[in-house]
């Protein structure tokens, strides 16, 4: 019964996934797409989680907490990338 | 080591010395150098008594022992007689040439040090009884004569001489090894002597033809027979003391000796007889033909010599029929046929020589060796007229010189050669003595053109391009003066030679027991006779009229020539290769990567069906959720969104996406290191990329949709069909069990609970490291892409 739940949980997270992939092909705007892929991560976060309950296993913690570090960054990088053309500016 | 042996590296020991002496040495270099084959003669001299009563000496040398590589020497008839004729002509050639070469105009220290290479190399060659060291020598001849051919690189004519000759003669070089080492495959022997003894196996086997036929053009290549005779004349841009030594008596003979040192293998078989007989006459021809229309002296004496090896080729061959018969009578009957080869060989190498040298004197008297410039020299150089004349009746073939002999000899081997029976189309052979006739007048008509033509007539002084012509200096004299008188002593007394050098020689051709021969200068009116006296008739006719029938000779027009077949040949070649590569190297490496990716799958694709190696086993197969199926859609919808988009940060985002998602696919296949890993470097690639576009140039962005090529599109669903494909079917070979079971005792042998990270720093450490090292290269090579750049560039 709580296995079912889990694969179900799983399920749905994998439609967001994909729902965010046609936002990502589709997305009129760059930033659509960037918020997409902002998306995707944190949907991996927890499709992840829920992986991990359903094998019972904490191998995957730390990945967990780097994705969510890792696509801040990106997103940022991306934010950055959009309104000044540059991701890491010069010091002058 | 033994004398012979020292004789045959006293050449290349005295090379060594040469640049030593040179430069402290006031008088004329070859003062030295003459003491060599001087030496060499004398001690060749020594060797006559014992030869001559049948024995022969033989010494080994190891060399390469382990192969079975010896430094072999034979010493037998027929290596006496070349070597006789080396070391003789050599000593001429360097006393000619001390007069010929200016002491200080000239960089002597070359011209001896390659005169002497090729001495010693020629002398080994002729005595060698190790095919490969034969062949090694063999090459060493040709790129001594390049070397000497090019002796005045500065000119164009001599380096494209010098080219020409090497390329031929190498490539018969080449060929001929092909043939010696199925020879000696056969034989299982390299020694000459032993294949002889085993020249039954020889003759039964299947590669019989085939190595005959090679080393026949490797002999013919040497010894400019046709079609390869194209060299010869080009060649006559060397020296003329090197025109006389190598293109006259010694290096173009080594074709000739290769013929005679094979007779006894390849002898009596019908493509032998055939080919050495048919060509040598072909040659015969072709060169007596064309010499008459030559201008320059010394081209027409490149022709003459075409034609003279032709004429001892032909004899070779209509000799090698002796072979056939075990017949005592019969085999005489014929040997008589190679008697004569060796006896005009030693012959042409007297008169040839001595016409070389007297061309050389001509040349370096009046300036010119063009025969319409010159004219009224006999009253000038009595002495250079009469040795002309000795040389040039001698090559006619008139009594009393030993052309004479050797030409009556000749016809009678042709007219012998009619009687052959034993082989296939035997009507061929009554045109033997016609075609040797007609060659015959010909070779009349240009002698009497080299006598006539230089020395008879007005001399206009106004033509020539140095003024006061006078006679040679003596020392330039003497050594044509020697084979004159030669020519003339063999004459009176052939039986010397004949007894003491020619019959060994031909025991050696032969190697089988023939009674001696003796020649005869007056044997009665007989065909030959006739035939000989037709010769003079016809030819006199004929030279007198030599203005009304030279038209034939534009019937021929100069296209049609081999000459300039190769040269177009070589063209052609070359503009046909550079035209190919062009097309397939194009520069693009579009087409690199289709080159790369079409004969990879295609190489996958057939040795799959060629081994019938499509089969899938799924049994082992584990269950596909329907999770897997999610997170592939997500994947390969992203994939696509890549491919198709137009717009580039859209294509850097999917590829992004990708890669997220690709750290799931790690998490569900239980790889917690993977994922981690996957998910910094992917951020981390994003991120470069987006440095990549930032930095592309303002001018001309377009930002457009990837053209579509059909080609790409197949060529990249192939492949894609063929990893598929190849990654299914690896599954279901698998052969072996895995060793993943080892890496299971981790934490007993390593100390580790994490295996993968057992596996990459302690099981496989090695690997670990020199990824590291990878890692360290590109950050140093990053690091100098961007800190170094070229000086002047100021852009960033």
């Amino acid at each position: 019964m709580f296995n079912i739940f889990m694969i179900l949980s799983l399920i749905i997270l994998t439609i967001a996934i994909l729902f965010n992939i046609y936002r990502l092909i589709k997305g009129p705007s760059s930033a659509d797409r960037v918020q997409a892929l902002d998306a995707i991560g944190i949907n991996l976060i927890a499709g992840i989680a829920i992986f991990s309950v359903y094998l019972d296993t904490h191998a995957f913690f730390e990945l967990i907490l780097l994705i969510g570090i890792l696509s801040f960054i990106g997103t940022i990088a991306f934010a950055r990338f959009l309104e000044r053309g540059v991701v890491i500016e010069r010091k002058r | 080591m033994s004398f012979l042996h020292f004789l045959i590296l006293l050449p290349f020991l005295a090379c060594i010395f040469i640049p030593f002496i040179y430069k402290k040495l006031n008088i004329h270099l070859g003062w030295i150098v003459v003491f060599v084959p001087l030496f060499i003669f004398i001690n060749y001299l020594l060797f006559i008594p014992s030869i001559s009563k049948g024995n022969y000496h033989a010494f080994s040398m190891p060399w390469i022992p382990s192969l079975g590589i010896n430094f072999d020497i034979y010493m037998d008839g027929l290596a006496l007689l070349f070597g006789l004729i080396i070391s003789g002509v050599g000593t001429l050639v360097v006393v000619y040439s001390i007069f010929y070469m200016d002491k200080n105009r000239e960089a002597l220290h070359n011209f001896y040090i390659y005169l002497l290479l090729f001495m010693g190399a020629m002398l080994g060659l002729v005595s060698s009884d190790h095919v490969l060291v034969l062949y090694t020598l063999w090459e060493l001849t040709s790129v001594s004569s390049f070397l000497l051919i090019a002796y005045w690189y500065e000119r164009k004519k001599s380096r494209a001489g010098a080219l020409k000759a090497m390329i031929i003669t190498v490539f018969g070089g080449l060929a001929m090894l092909a043939g010696l080492i199925i020879l000696s495959i056969i034989a299982d022997t390299y020694s000459i002597r032993e294949m002889i003894a085993n020249v039954g196996i020889i003759k039964e086997s299947s590669l019989f033809i085939p190595a005959l036929i090679l080393i026949l053009i490797g002999a013919f290549t040497k010894s400019a027979q046709f079609p390869f005779s194209i060299w010869l004349p080009d060649a006559m841009e060397a020296p003329t003391p090197v025109s006389a030594y190598l293109h006259s008596a010694t290096m173009v003979k080594a074709g000739i000796y290769l013929v005679a040192r094979m007779t006894p293998i390849f002898g009596g078989s019908a493509t032998w007889f055939w080919l050495v007989s048919g060509i040598g006459l072909v040659t015969l021809m072709y060169g007596s033909f064309r010499a008459v229309r030559q201008t320059d002296l010394k081209a027409l004496l490149a022709f003459s010599t075409i034609s003279q090896l032709g004429l001892i080729m032909s004899l070779l061959g209509v000799g090698s029929a002796a072979l056939y018969y075990t017949n005592g009578e019969a085999q005489t009957f014929y040997a008589f046929a190679l008697f004569a080869a060796l006896f005009h060989l030693f012959n042409h190498a007297t008169f040839k020589g001595a016409l070389f040298m007297v061309v050389g004197i001509i040349d370096h008297e009046t300036g010119t060796r063009d025969i319409r410039r010159l004219g009224g020299l006999m009253a000038i150089m009595p002495a250079t007229f009469t040795i002309a004349l000795i040389g040039s009746l001698a090559m006619a073939g008139l009594p009393p010189f030993n052309g004479f002999l050797s030409k009556e000899m000749f016809f009678t081997g042709m007219l012998r050669a009619t009687e052959v029976n034993m082989f296939s189309l035997e009507w061929l052979t009554s045109i033997f003595p016609v075609v040797a006739w007609v060659a015959s007048v010909f070779t009349f008509i240009y002698c009497f053109i080299l006598l006539v033509k230089p020395f008879l007539g007005e001399l206009n002084q106004s033509r020539l391009p140095k003024e006061k012509v006078h006679e040679a200096p003596i020392g330039m004299l003497i050594p044509p003066i020697i084979l004159g008188l030669l020519v003339v002593f063999v004459f009176f007394f052939p039986n010397l030679i004949g007894k003491y050098l020619l019959n060994p020689a031909l025991y050696a051709t032969l190697s089988a027991e023939v009674p001696a021969f003796e020649i005869i200068a007056w044997h009665g009116f007989g065909t030959e006779l006739w035939m000989t006296i037709g010769v003079i008739v016809f030819g006199l006719l004929l030279f007198f009229s030599i203005k009304r029938w030279t038209i034939i000779f534009r019937v021929f027009p100069d296209q049609l020539s081999i000459n300039s077949l190769y040269m177009s040949g070589l063209e052609n070649m070359e503009k046909k290769s550079v035209s190919l590569t062009d097309r397939y190297m194009t520069g693009n490496i579009r087409h690199y990567l289709l080159y790369i990716f079409i004969v990879t799958f295609s190489v996958l694709i057939i040795a799959l069906v060629g081994f019938d190696g499509i089969s899938f086993d799924f049994s082992t197969n584990s269950y596909i959720t329907i999770y897997d199926i999610g997170i592939v859609i997500a994947m390969v919808a992203a994939a696509f969104t890549t491919l198709l988009t137009t717009n580039r940060i859209t294509a850097i985002v999917s590829l992004g996406a990708v890669g997220y998602i690709m750290v799931m696919l790690f998490v569900i296949f239980r790889a917690p290191d993977l994922a981690l890993t996957q998910m910094v470097v992917e951020t981390a690639t994003t991120a470069l990329f987006l440095l990549c576009f930032y930095h592309l140039p303002k001018l001309g962005k377009r930002i457009e949709k990837m053209k579509f090529k059909l080609t790409n599109l197949i060529v990249s669903i192939l492949v894609g069909v063929t990893v598929t494909i190849m990654t299914l079917v690896a599954t279901g070979h698998r052969l072996f069990t895995p060793i993943n079971e080892f890496f299971e005792n981790a934490y007993e042998l390593a100390g580790a609970k994490n295996i993968v990270n057992a596996i990459l720093v302690d099981f496989r450490g090695f690997d670990t490291m020199l990824e590291i090292a990878v890692l360290f290269i590109a950050g140093i090579g990053v690091y100098t892409l961007i800190k170094l750049r070229p000086k002047g560039d100021d852009s960033q």
